[in-house]
């Protein structure tokens, strides 16, 4: 199971990584932080799986912060979308 | 029951794992940022909802199990809200097509 569990991580990360072809692409500022939030999802999912399979519970109070910084950085990368806008405007 | 568990585990995990893959697919294929944003949340919630549905039944306590479940809902409450926003600021904040 541990095996199967590991897999599953080393996937939904590799899957992760391949999505961070549209940090690259843009052509928005909207895609790139679209890209970076499923980073940040993809990698609470691997943190959960990853202690899951190396019984590891701490993993699952990383995956917890992690969920939390993931929503600071879309706020803050909406309230400075928001600011520059005012801004040109 | 182990192995009743061992496979709704496989199953569960291999739901979300495909939903991270479709996520990707639609991230990277759909044409414009609506739509992307449209993948993306699908690959939130239920990628990331099945792979915990699927450690669950794995967990050791229900305080370990309690925490898993709340990793989700943070998630889910954190998507509900920003995706919103992201919504907003492509439509209004100019990104050329």
């Amino acid at each position: 199971m541990a095996d199967f569990l590991l897999a599953a991580a080393g996937f939904v990360l590799a899957m992760v990584a391949l999505g961070l072809v549209r940090i690259l692409r843009g052509p928005g500022d909207a895609d790139r932080i679209m890209a970076a939030q499923l980073l940040g999802t993809g990698g609470i999912a691997a943190l959960l799986l990853l202690g899951e399979a190396m019984s590891a519970p701490g993993a699952a109070d990383v995956a917890l912060l992690l969920a939390l910084l993931a929503a600071f950085v879309s706020v803050a990368f909406i309230r400075g979308a928001a600011r520059t806008e005012a801004d040109g405007a | 029951m182990s192995l009743a568990s061992d496979v709704l585990t496989v199953l569960a995990v291999c739901a979300g794992a495909f939903f991270f893959l479709a996520g990707t697919v639609g991230l990277l294929r759909f044409p414009d940022a609506l739509s992307r944003l449209h993948a993306l949340t699908k690959a939130d919630n239920l990628g990331l909802g099945l792979i915990v549905l699927g450690l669950l039944f794995h967990v050791g306590g229900p305080l370990a199990a309690l925490k898993l479940i709340s990793v989700w809902f943070l998630t889910l409450l954190a998507g509900a809200a920003v995706t919103q926003l992201i919504a907003r600021t492509a439509r209004t904040g100019g990104t050329p097509e």
